[in-house]
């Protein structure tokens, strides 16, 4: 498979369409690179080709190098289990480049993200305000993933604009950034007449850390660490992501039982969290007794990582060419005692809540996030599964996932019943999958990589669908192994504004419940 | 119904002792946090939560010392809603800037007497995330921190037995200045 097949493509929609180049860097990666006014164009095609959302859209500093600022457009597609990335340049001079968002939702957070971090505009965006860098903080005209970037400068703050709704009977109601319960920061700002919410505007942002600054200037190999803290709930998806682009450029083949351990690994995790929310969503309805039994499994699965791995985080379990942990013939029979008891614990659990008309009536049709939203806001992952957009990057890159005979589970009503069911599903799903593949391993096997990583300067894309939906490491290291640029896209990036749009309509009391059925990572948006 | 009260019966009590090799001590220290509560804070201490910018995996671990197995209520100690209802105030994260106001106005209101605890490495000094542009480095730095609680994430037994050696020794300090 190479990329000419996708230009020809791109060429019957846009006959005067010539690539500046067309490369495939890996066989999962292609690059088309475009001219600067063909940028817009070429995505537009892209988008409604494949079909793809943006599945993300960042810029890279290379003015030291070629005078030049890069911007990647990143796509995803299916049939040839590939990625597109559609890169334009831009003279430091101007920094401006016409806006995607108008032709396609799923940019526009990127846009002003772009905008915000490296001061390159895009020009007629129908959205500018900020995102991370919070107006009230931060003065504008610092751009922290600028090369020259030392310190944010002070200078003149403002306030961050609210969208309005206007009219007799209508309140805001402002919620955050500091919640009733145990969770991370962020802002809700509902507008309502009466009961029903008329708009949800979510304001996020304040967990940010300037991560994607942090990895650059450090050696790839040590960073490992660092991708596992971008959020702690995904925090084996996060470092499994990184270290995959990490291998990528370094030439090293994880062993096979490697592989397995690692597909092993993301399924507990996605366990642990599932049962979690399923608890979760029965606590914001009020029905306490399944919502203990749920934090009861969830203890168990972190008791088994525990055991497994030292970590109940599934923590300093990866590294760039391999795992650290290997599961050997003790430990296996836990494994599968231990998931014979969480299986059954399970199924109960599902019992308890589907014998509940009044918590059936809680959850039936409320939140509903129509599929025609989702797929022009770009919604991945569980919350696009349960609107039926069948996208699941284990069915589209299967790995070990093929020998296993991985099903994905689908919904279609995309209300909170719906997201809770593909919970289950999934659930199930991935303690049968750990059964498959556990039954794999074998005794004494390499899990990690023994050749030395290549040092050469590359950039690669890292992937795996973690258990709120796919994770994204661009990885780009100079000749020396020091991490040029790190741009991580995390599932919740796209998702938050979906939630946005399935509180519409619903009451404000239930917006927790619908909040939970997302459940989205703070830290992971706000990087 | 019948589910629930099939499921009751047969998983029976799951709460854990704190550390099977020292049970009297957790007695002990249990008893004599409800007088130390008692005394000083009518009956029970109560904690707000702040999270200043932690990955999540401390607020996961928070939540799990008030599951079933960990229980951390049944020491008189429990989470609550506001500030406003709070003893102590539970801090995670490296503070982000952009939560710099509201972890001082969710202190601010807070009735006295009140403490500031920090959970999570990040929370001691910035851990990780110390040299970036974005992050003060600490809670310390802003707030007087009596109690730090160390870990990436601190497991919940960790949180629990911390907590509650710190409680002893405050005791300990009020009988000395009687």
């Amino acid at each position: 498979m190479d990329c000419s097949e996708i230009v020809t493509g791109i060429k019957n929609k846009l006959p005067d369409f010539n690539p500046i180049d067309a490369w495939q860097s890996y066989p999962d990666e292609a690059y088309i690179k475009v001219r600067e006014d063909a940028f817009k164009d070429v995505c537009t095609v892209l988008h409604k080709l494949l079909p793809s959302p943006i599945m993300m859209l960042f810029a890279l500093d290379m003015r030291k190098d070629n005078t030049k600022f890069v911007i990647n457009s990143v796509f995803v597609r299916p049939k040839s289990s590939q990625w597109i990335i559609v890169t334009m340049d831009i003279p430091q001079e101007n920094p401006v480049f016409e806006t995607l968002a108008r032709g396609i939702h799923s940019a526009s957070l990127f846009e002003r993200e772009i905008w915000e971090m490296f001061g390159i505009q895009p020009k007629g965006s129908p959205d500018l305000r900020s995102l991370n860098l919070h107006d009230e903080v931060s003065p504008r005209g610092n751009y922290p993933l600028r090369k020259d970037f030392k310190i944010i400068k002070p200078g003149n703050l403002s306030a961050y604009q609210f969208a309005r709704v206007e009219g007799s009977g209508i309140f805001e109601v402002p919620v955050g950034p500091v919640h009733a319960g145990i969770i991370g920061p962020g802002h809700f700002r509902f507008s309502a007449a009466g009961e029903p919410i008329i708009n949800l505007e979510i304001r996020l942002g304040f967990t940010h850390r300037g991560v994607e600054k942090l990895f650059e200037g450090k050696s790839y190999l040590e960073m490992v660490r660092l991708s596992e803290c971008v959020c702690g709930d995904a925090s084996f998806a996060h470092s499994l992501a990184y270290s995959v682009a990490a291998e990528k450029i370094s030439g090293l083949i994880v062993p096979r039982q490697g592989l397995i351990l690692r597909a092993i690994y993301l399924e507990l995790e996605r366990m642990y969290n599932h049962v979690n929310d399923i608890g979760g969503i029965a606590v914001d309805v009020g029905y306490s007794f399944p919502a203990a039994y749920a934090t009861i499994i969830k203890e168990s699965i972190l008791q088994l990582n525990e055991s497994l791995t030292a970590s109940r985080y599934l923590k300093k379990v990866n590294t760039v060419g391999g795992v650290l942990a290997d599961i050997d013939e003790t430990n296996k029979q836990k494994l599968f005692k231990s998931l014979k008891i969480i299986k059954h614990d399970f199924n109960q659990l599902v019992k308890i809540l589907d014998s509940s008309v009044s918590f059936m009536d809680r959850v039936d049709s409320t939140g509903i996030l129509k599929r025609k939203t989702a797929e022009d806001l770009g919604i991945v992952g569980l919350a696009g599964r349960a609107c039926g957009i069948p996208a699941d990057l284990r069915k589209y890159f299967p790995g070990v996932y093929k020998e296993a005979g991985f099903r994905i589970g689908l919904q279609e009503s995309g209300d909170v019943l719906a997201r809770l069911r593909i919970r289950e599903f999934e659930f199930r799903e991935s303690l049968r999958l750990i059964e498959e593949l556990a039954i794999k391993l074998k005794k004494n096997e390499q899990i990690i990589s023994i050749s030395k990583p290549e040092l050469k300067a590359g950039a690669a894309l890292g992937y795996t669908e973690g258990w709120r939906g796919p994770i994204l490491y661009w990885l780009k290291i100079d000749n020396c192994g020091l991490i040029e640029r790190c741009k991580i896209v995390d599932a919740s990036f796209h998702n938050w504004q979906g939630l946005s749009y399935a509180a519409l309509g619903n009451i404000i009391p239930d917006f927790p419940v619908c909040n939970k059925s997302f459940d989205l990572s703070y830290s992971g948006n706000d990087l | 119904m019948i589910n629930i009260l099939k499921n009751r019966i047969l998983k029976g009590v799951v709460t854990r002792h704190i550390d099977p090799a020292l049970p009297k001590e957790i007695v002990l220290v249990g008893n004599e946090l409800k007088s130390l509560i008692l005394k000083q804070f009518g009956r029970s201490l109560h904690i707000r939560e702040v999270d200043t910018g932690s990955c999540g995996g401390c607020e996961s671990e928070i939540i799990s010392v008030n599951n079933p197995i960990y229980d951390l209520s049944r020491f008189g100690i429990n989470f609550v809603a506001s500030p406003r209802h709070a003893d102590a105030l539970l801090v995670t994260g490296p503070v982000s800037k952009n939560m710099l106001v509201a972890l001082k106005k969710t202190y601010q209101a807070m009735p006295e007497p009140k403490f500031v605890i920090t959970a999570g490495d990040c929370a001691l000094d910035g851990g990780i995330f110390k040299d970036s542009y974005y992050v003060e480095g600490g809670v310390g730095k802003i707030l007087p921190v009596r109690l730090h609680i160390p870990g990436c994430p601190p497991s919940p037994l960790v949180i629990i037995q911390r907590l509650l050696v710190f409680l002893k020794s405050e005791q300990a300090d009020i009988l000395k200045r009687k």
